[in-house]
């Protein structure tokens, strides 16, 4: 018997959250009041557990490395949210929402997770709307969809390619509502260096004041970690600069297991790095390929024309092009799931057919559909015998509404119009399914410590669904944390206010300053980023988009000794006790160096093809993914042992008793 | 601000007709001028509004100033206003501040001496005295020429002011075009029409 | 490329500060604007002087922190983007480039280019929200349909970055543009309008206590807005305050 128990409920399961609702323990309300929770991370799961926990009636403080709850990196998210709705009337359900999500995740997710996020989807979009964020409309007044990959319905709200801002805004404007009643206590730049347990409870958290440098301890009931992902592993990612694992991976370090950490989502479309100087990568929202054809020259003679700058996109005939997505899946085409696009373009630039100067693009193109739109305009419009010139303008203005401002950012980045030449796109690192292991109430390992959002492993299995993030935020941060975490705290309302003077706080506040102290003591031979960039090669070229076991165990040896090298050798400038942008980056490559290591040895461990994790050795002989649900049909839980390399694995079989598991099909 | 200054801008108007007539019909002025200096209502109930409104409004916009340069405490290095925001709305203040400056002249000039001719001296009412009162005014050119560039800094503030004080009361809708239109044409024609009536004056003086 | 920097350099809020001056060399311009910093960063690190301290995060125009006056104007010369999407093939070689910070009494410096813009958050807590429970029990989403135009309207207020580029630009360090992009969002909704007098009472009280200068409607802040905030928003936020403050 494995020492993990998912708790997951008895019974049906759709009546599993149900009933569970119905049976766990609840605080008064006039004991809430007695009751602190900290939330680290202010994005959408922990805006959103902040601004529901602070309603609820408990003290809650938040804590987030910007300047402002707003500016969490959820506020990025551009393509939209799904929810089983069912307004189209296209035969969504809440079974087919559960059901696209553990195969898009490709059978490595908990059935009765998955579920309940289904059941609350609806109830998100719901509140949303109540909150005033401003979704797409059609005319009558309705709510619009659209669709996103991995599945056959239109179940995506949006708002225009900033649906994760508005949604952010959302939680923030809660959270505002709360501070202004003195419920949350926001802490804005600061950053949590570690976690506090008290009699095996996490009670509390050290951090730093980021602009006056001061350490402090603050103590709660439980401890909540919403810190998002960890794909700035990589160096470059689509993720913010400051994204980072430190609070998820001191969390890991107290005994909080860590779970399937070589699940990383590689997206699709983003645009290809341009040099050497690159800080980090752009998205491009998955939504474009609603509407755009992906591409590469079917005649590697004019591939290597185009990248010689002979030969223009808009010059290769239609039938000298190779729509690669839609020959090889004609079911899902230019829509399949992330991971299996991303594939299939390393595939192609692998083989030469690459588009760019250094052959790691390919076209994403907007003809054929601006042609499309533009038809059906013109007839709208009375135009019968409308020009292909007219056709074309009415269609780039009706692509300009749905996609307008990733259209703008595409040109300022590239340089060259979208409308008229095909986007150059190219694969890139973009959220991580893996995190901190917590079981069906969200609780981690260490009891008092939960996780939501992206910091948490549980939904997304090998692979997230487009505009998945989003809804899973959210539904842990309003709909579920709010009720499983009163179960907890239910044994904690006779237990007054935690003290931040015992000998705990004082030892984890005496590591954290010897920590810093340590970083401030390198030789001074090299940068933050000099290492940080250095991690990232490793981490693209040996546990990226495609792994083997030479590979994996050649990164496991090469992250250790850049490690070792950061400690002994980095140079971090300026004072401990101000504003000191290196010293914070210095923390953060410190726990993406243990992290990275553990990655790879998780990749390595897993002797199967899934999701994400693609390992060469295990391929059909067409190059899809394959699977191995005899021997790998669970998640994998690291507990922490000192290094990466000693780190103990637990298994959590995983029970499929509603879906039958099936080879991954697209085709 | 923009209460006071509206108001202002009907008062011009209303200025400027009276004043036109001068050109037009010396007589007219001549009854018009009388009919203001000394009925009831317009010296003991308009005319003190009206002062109230000038002081109302350049008061504020020295109140605004400052409270606007303490908004901004410490001063950029280097500050492009000129590439976002056009010349005349920045320096309202320097428009202004000319103009109020004009203000006390010409206040001087025609205000100040009914006041004496009036109230101090207490002479008898004459309503045929105003037309030549007022050419005599315009025969140096120098106070000729004074007016013609107050009226052109009035004009510049009128440009941004008029407008600009729908905006603030709210007025943003189908109408803020055709609004936007009749300031360029009521902030140049009005200015300039005065400055033709000085021009005008100073070279026809009454030569009797 | 080959330019020369003058940055603002203030090392803590109670530093006086200074302009400060440093060439560099080897600029694409493919690079962002803050990759560009990145690069002096690198070469000041290497040399033991203290790198140039900016606010970033996203680096893809979204989150709002990055801000930066740049040769007199917030987020540079380019239109409709923050710093991090400003590209140096904006510049040409030999340029001279003034950064400083943005500059409001209400948004004191933290250190070198970083301000303390958490006067933007007092506002918005002062009644930028709707007062619903977020207990999931609300009406169906699509119970109240919410014409079109209204939508798009209040969507086009509420992308506002919260990056107080209209402050910086603002020669009165207005937050007008700011303030009423977050109250025309709620305005132009069903869902906000319960509220709408009161909140909009409470937010320009807030704006006013935090020290920022009047609105003289230059423009200013709308032309530099990386996100085209218009200002029929500051005209929607006059009448909104306008007709609470009448009804009392």
């Amino acid at each position: 018997m494995s020492v993990l128990d998912s708790k997951v409920p008895k019974g049906p399961l759709d009546q599993k959250w149900t009933s569970h609702k119905n049976k766990i323990n609840l605080v008064n309300p006039a004991n809430k009041r007695n009751i602190d929770v900290i939330v680290v991370g202010t994005g959408l799961a922990g805006g959103a557990a902040a601004a529901s926990l602070a309603e609820l009636g408990y003290n809650v403080k938040t804590f987030c490395y910007q300047d402002s709850p707003r500016r969490a990196h959820s506020i990025a998210a551009q393509g939209g949210i799904n929810a089983s709705k069912n307004y189209q009337g296209d035969g969504d359900s809440n079974y087919r929402l559960f059901y696209d999500t553990i195969k898009g995740g490709d059978y490595r997710s908990r059935e009765a997770n998955v579920h309940r996020l289904a059941e609350v989807s609806g109830n998100i979009i719901d509140q949303c709307v109540a909150q005033g964020v401003p979704f797409a409309r059609e005319y009558g007044g309705q709510l619009d969809n659209r669709s996103f990959g991995g599945v056959l319905v239109s179940r995506t709200f949006y708002a225009k390619g900033q649906t994760g801002q508005q949604l952010l805004l959302g939680a923030y404007s809660a959270m505002n509502r709360q501070i202004n009643r003195g419920k949350i206590t926001p802490y804005n730049r600061h950053e949590m260096l570690d976690l506090v347990l008290v009699d095996g409870k996490a009670r509390g958290i050290i951090a730093r004041d980021l602009v006056s440098g001061a350490i402090e301890r603050h103590s709660a009931h439980a401890v909540v970690i919403a810190s998002g992902g960890y794909g700035n592993v990589f160096f470059l990612s689509t993720n913010a600069m400051g994204s980072n694992v430190m609070a998820a991976w001191r969390a890991h370090r107290r005994g909080a297991f860590f779970a399937n950490p070589c699940f990383t989502q590689i997206h699709p479309t983003c645009i290809p790095v341009s040099g050497d100087h690159q800080s980090k990568l752009t998205l491009m929202s998955e939504s474009l390929r609603n509407d755009g054809r992906i591409w590469v020259p079917a005649k590697k003679e004019d591939a290597e024309a185009i990248r010689a700058g002979k030969l223009k996109p808009t010059q290769i005939a239609e039938e000298d092009r190779d729509y690669y997505l839609e020959r090889r899946y004609p079911a899902f085409g230019n829509l399949v799931p992330r991971d299996v696009a991303s594939r299939a373009a390393k595939e192609r630039c692998d083989a030469g057919f690459g588009v760019n100067k250094t052959g790691e693009a390919v076209y994403l193109d907007f003809d054929a559909a601006i042609m499309r739109y533009g038809k059906e305009k013109a007839l709208i419009s009375g135009q019968k015998d409308a020009s292909d010139a007219t056709i074309r303008t009415l269609g780039e203005e009706i692509i300009a509404a749905k996609y307008g401002n990733l259209f703008q950012m595409y040109e300022k980045i590239v340089d060259e119009n979208p409308y008229k030449t095909p986007m150059m796109i190219y694969p890139a690192v973009h959220y991580t399914m893996g995190g901190l292991w917590v079981d069906y109430n969200l609780q981690t390992t260490i009891p008092g410590c939960y996780a939501a959002g992206e910091a948490n492993f549980s939904d997304h299995g090998a692979n997230r669904l487009g505009a998945s993030a989003l809804m899973q935020g959210l539904a842990d941060g309003y709909f579920v944390l709010p009720y499983t975490i009163g179960d907890y705290l239910a044994d904690d309302i006779r237990t007054g206010r935690i003290s931040t003077d015992s000998p705990e706080f004082e030892a984890a506040e005496k590591e954290v300053t010897d920590r810093l102290a340590k970083l401030k003591a390198g030789k001074g031979l090299h940068s933050v980023d000099y290492y940080h960039k250095k991690l990232g090669k490793i981490m693209w070229n040996k546990c990226g988009m495609s792994r083997n076991e030479k590979e994996l165990k050649e990164a496991i040896e090469e992250i250790a000794a850049l490690r070792a090298d950061f400690w002994e050798n980095v140079k971090v400038p300026g004072d401990l006790n101000t504003k000191n942008q290196e010293l914070e980056k210095a923390g953060r490559v410190a726990d993406f160096l243990e992290l990275g290591e553990l990655f790879a040895k998780d990749a390595l461990t897993r002797n199967e093809s899934c999701g994400g994790h693609f390992r060469e050795e295990y391929q059909t002989p067409e190059g899809e993914a394959l699977r191995d649900d005899e021997n790998f049909k669970f998640v994998s839980a690291w507990e922490y042992k000192g290094a990466p390399k000693d780190a103990v694995l637990h298994k959590e079989e995983l029970v499929y008793e509603n879906i039958e598991l099936k080879t991954r099909s697209y085709k | 601000m923009a209460l006071s200054g509206l108001f202002l801008v009907v008062f011009l108007g209303q200025h400027f007709v009276i004043n036109i007539t001068s050109v037009i019909a010396p007589d007219t002025f001549n009854t018009w001028s009388h009919f203001m200096g000394y009925n009831p209502l317009v010296q003991y109930v308009l005319q003190p509004i009206l002062i109230g409104g000038v002081i109302v409004h350049f008061v504020m916009g020295f109140v605004l100033e400052i409270q606007n340069r303490k908004a901004r405490g410490i001063r950029y290095a280097k500050y492009n206003g000129a590439a976002n925001a056009p010349w005349i709305s920045r320096n309202m203040i320097i428009s202004g501040g000319v103009v109020l400056a004009f203000l006390a002249m010409h206040m001087y000039d025609f205000w100040l001496h009914e006041m004496v001719y009036k109230y101090v001296e207490s002479n008898p009412q004459d309503a045929t005295r105003y037309y030549a009162e007022t050419v005599e005014k315009f025969h140096s050119p120098v106070k000729t020429g004074l007016y013609v560039l107050s009226f052109g800094l009035l004009a510049l503030h009128l440009l941004h002011g008029f407008a600009s004080s729908f905006q603030t009361m709210g007025v943003n809708n189908k109408y803020s075009a055709a609004i936007k239109t009749f300031t360029k044409v009521y902030a140049i024609l009005i200015p300039l029409g005065f400055a033709f009536i000085a021009v005008y004056h100073h070279l026809n003086p009454i030569t009797q | 490329m080959k330019l020369t920097l003058k940055i603002w350099r203030q090392n803590g809020a109670n530093d006086k500060g200074k302009m400060q001056t440093y060439p560099i060399d080897g600029i694409e311009g493919d690079m962002s604007f803050l990759e560009m910093l990145d690069v002096l960063n690198e070469d000041l690190i290497n040399k033991g002087e203290s790198p140039v301290e900016f606010d970033h995060d996203c680096r893809e125009g979204i989150c709002g922190s990055c801000s930066l006056q740049i040769n007199g104007e917030p987020h540079g010369p380019d239109r409709l983007v923050t710093t991090c999407q400003l590209h140096m093939r904006s510049f040409k070689d030999g340029d001279t480039i003034v950064i400083e910070p943005f500059r409001a009494s209400a948004f004191p410096v933290i250190k070198d280019l970083i301000v303390d813009r958490s006067s933007f958050d007092r506002i918005q807590q002062a009644g930028g929200y709707v007062s619903v429970n977020t207990s999931g029990n609300t009406l169906d989403a699509n119970a109240i349909p919410v014409n079109k135009q209204d939508a798009d309207q209040a969507f086009s207020a509420a992308a506002c970055i919260g990056c107080g580029a209209c402050v910086a630009a603002c020669k009165n360090a207005s937050a007008m543009l700011f303030t009423s992009a977050k109250v025309s969002q709620y305005a132009l909704l069903p869902q906000g309008q319960v509220e709408a007098a009161t909140r909009v009472e409470n937010m320009v009280r807030q704006m006013d206590l935090e020290g920022f200068g009047n609105c003289t409607n230059t423009g200013a802040c709308e032309i530099e807005c990386p996100k085209g905030i218009s200002l029929e928003n500051i005209a929607r936020m006059n009448r909104e305050y306008l007709s609470a403050s009448i009804k009392g």
